[in-house]
This record gives structure tokens, C-alpha cells and sequence, in this order.
């Protein structure tokens, strides 16, 4: 997740990161992971980088700080696949989820 | 390119309850764009200009599938998938080519890829489910994904971050950040052939970047490119 603050609106986090922030904590799939002070409009990205081990870069020169993925165990932390928003290539957006009820192949290509 | 192929397979699944989505793993929109619009699939085909399928499932290379159920469930993790053989197995190396084109395809020659093997799995799931030897469940899937330490981690943040730079003109900036994204993670490949492809569509030798497809495929040897498949 790229972000020009360090601090973003929460509801922006949620939607970027696929965590959800309910009483009980960070929520992901089936996981929840503690949090030590509820999560309030905002979020702080160099407190959250600690609480959910996802690394934290500033490249001062751009002003753009980027949050990369929960590290520290699996690239996989449960089988619930993790909601994937793309762009087909009409640039429609395309959510993964639309497709429950039916089995999927996922296949990444590229054209280099 | 490994758009074409899974086209007939979808034809012949999608009635038996299956969807194929292809993700481009593809900073260059517009040359991912160009392949599915001459290849006009009728599956969803999406374009992933920030690799993001590394930092959600952990994919490293292509081509790379994910089997996901009806409840969305992944019941396979990132792992080899051809649709059908290489077109480059049996075919002769053309006399007259620049050497470096010639050494490429004398090496991507001897890359192993078991379409017969992946395929028929697939089939056998979508007929039987769950109940196929091929699902695995929660645990494995888990448990057979990638190992995520914190350096990979980074390389995610590294790689996201370049791709912003690139695309709003950082040039300079965003090699250094692929650059550290590319030594984060050695082992990425579509990290480093995307970066190869921007500044050398041939993915030879740079003056941005170290290593290139020839070289590196040589250290590790052409034939450990793909795992072997555990189908």
C-alpha cells in the first residue's frame, strides 16, 4: 500500500490492506490479531507496521511511504483467499469474490 | 506469454463449474493489454500492474496457479501451471540468430514444464471437489505456501513502491527501489524480469540492474527454474 501521510483514514486502510478492524482487534479471513489501543478514524502506519509485522518504507525524496504485506510466517496466514480488486483490461474493476459458487483457476501471466 | 492455451480449457470447464481468471503480472498495461486483445479471451482477464498476487498469495514467477473453491477456499497455493506443452520443447533453435537470442532459447529448452500432470489434476478436481487427492486442505495449503520472512516482506513494500515511481516518472527513484526489492528477494522473478523488460526488452544485461534472464537462469540452472509440481 502506497500512502503520502503517515497517518491514513481507516476506512482507506481497510480497503487497501484487506484488514478489518473489529473490538477483538485486526481482522483478516478467519484471524484476528490483539490490538493493543482500539483503532480509532485514523491510522497511525508506524504503529499498525509493528502490531501486524508488515514492513514500513519512506522513500523521503517522493514523499510516499509504503506498507508492504504482514511478514514474519507464511505467504499464506489462512486459506480464506484474501479479497484480490483488479482492473480487467477494459479497466473495469473485477473482484475475486464475485466469483463464489463456482471453482476458480487463478493464473498469473505476464507479457514480458 | 502464456495467455494462449488456457483458452480451450476454459471452454471445456467452465461448463463443469469452473472460471479461469488470468492476472497479468504487468507494470507495461498497455503490453498486457496488446496480448489479450489479440488473444480475445472470454474469461475474466485482469491486469496486476503492481504484482500485487506476490504480496497475496505469494507468487514469484509465471506461470503460477491458485486453485480457490465455491466457498473461496484456496485449496492449492501458488504453484506451476502450464496449459499445454512449451511450443519451444521440440522445437529446433533457428540457425542465424544473435547469440545471446540463441543462448536464451537453448537454455528456456531445457526448463521443465508438466502441463500433463497440472491439467489432468485440474480436471480431476473440478469433477470431484473436495474429494479430489488434489484439494488439499487449510493446513496444507497454508503450510505449502511460501515462507514469508521479514526481508520478503520488504521486497513487497520495495517493488510496490518502484512500480508507483515508474509509472508517475520517478524513473531514477524507482530503480533503486526495484533494485532493493530485487536483492530482498533473489529468488523473485517476476520482480526482476519485470524491471529487466523496462529498460531492455530482450531482459539482457543493464547498466540499472544487476543480473539478467541468460545469467541468472545459468546460476541456477535452467532446470530448477519451476519447482517440480508435488501432484
Amino acid at each position: 500500500m502506497i500512502s503520502n501521510n503517515v497517518t491514513i483514514d481507516r476506512r482507506e486502510f481497510e480497503q487497501e490492506t484487506g484488514w478489518e478492524f473489529r473490538p477483538e482487534g485486526a481482522c483478516k479471513g478467519d484471524r484476528c490479531v490483539p490490538l493493543p489501543d482500539p483503532v480509532s478514524d485514523t491510522v497511525d502506519l508506524t504503529t499498525i507496521s509493528d502490531h501486524l509485522s508488515m514492513p514500513l518504507i519512506l522513500e523521503p525524496d517522493a514523499g510516499l511511504w509504503a506498507l508492504g504485506p504482514e511478514s514474519g510466517g507464511k505467504a499464506l496466514t489462512s486459506a480464506l483467499a484474501s479479497e484480490m480488486e483488479l482492473p480487467d483490461w477494459k479497466g473495469n474493476p473485477f473482484r475475486l469474490s464475485s466469483l463464489r459458487g463456482r471453482k476458480v483457476l487463478l493464473v498469473a501471466w505476464a507479457s514480458w | 506469454m502464456d495467455l494462449p492455451g488456457w483458452q480451450e480449457l476454459r471452454n471445456e470447464l467452465y461448463p463443469k463449474g469452473l472460471e479461469i481468471v488470468a492476472v497479468a503480472l504487468d507494470s507495461n498495461v498497455d503490453a498486457a493489454r496488446g496480448v489479450i486483445e489479440a488473444n480475445a479471451p472470454n474469461h475474466p482477464s485482469l491486469i496486476d500492474a503492481q504484482h500485487s498476487l506476490g504480496a497475496l498469495f505469494g507468487v514469484v514467477n509465471v506461470p503460477s496457479g491458485i486453485w480457490i473453491d465455491e466457498e473461496g477456499i484456496i485449496v492449492r497455493p501458488p504453484e506451476p501451471a502450464f496449459p499445454a506443452p512449451s511450443p519451444l520443447q521440440n522445437a529446433e533453435i533457428p540457425e542465424g540468430l544473435p547469440d545471446q537470442v540463441r543462448e536464451m532459447l537453448t537454455e528456456a529448452k531445457k526448463i521443465r514444464n508438466e502441463p500433463e500432470v497440472y491439467v489432468g489434476a485440474l480436471r480431476d478436481w473440478v469433477e470431484h471437489g473436495s474429494e479430489s487427492r488434489f484439494a488439499l486442505g487449510p493446513k496444507e495449503v497454508i503450510e505449502q505456501s511460501r515462507p514469508r520472512p521479514r526481508d520478503e516482506g520488504l521486497a513487497a513494500a520495495h517493488f510496490e513502491l518502484g512500480e508507483h515511481l515508474h509509472r508517475t516518472g520517478g524513473t531514477e527513484l524507482a530503480v533503486k527501489h526495484w533494485r532493493e526489492a530485487h536483492r530482498l528477494q533473489p529468488d523473485n522473478w517476476t520482480y526482476r524480469r519485470q524491471a529487466w523488460n523496462s529498460v531492455n526488452p530482450t531482459q539482457g544485461p543493464s547498466e540499472e540492474y544487476e543480473g539478467d534472464w541468460l545469467s541468472d537462469v545459468r546460476k541456477i540452472g535452467a532446470e530448477n527454474y519451476y519447482p517440480p509440481l508435488k501432484m
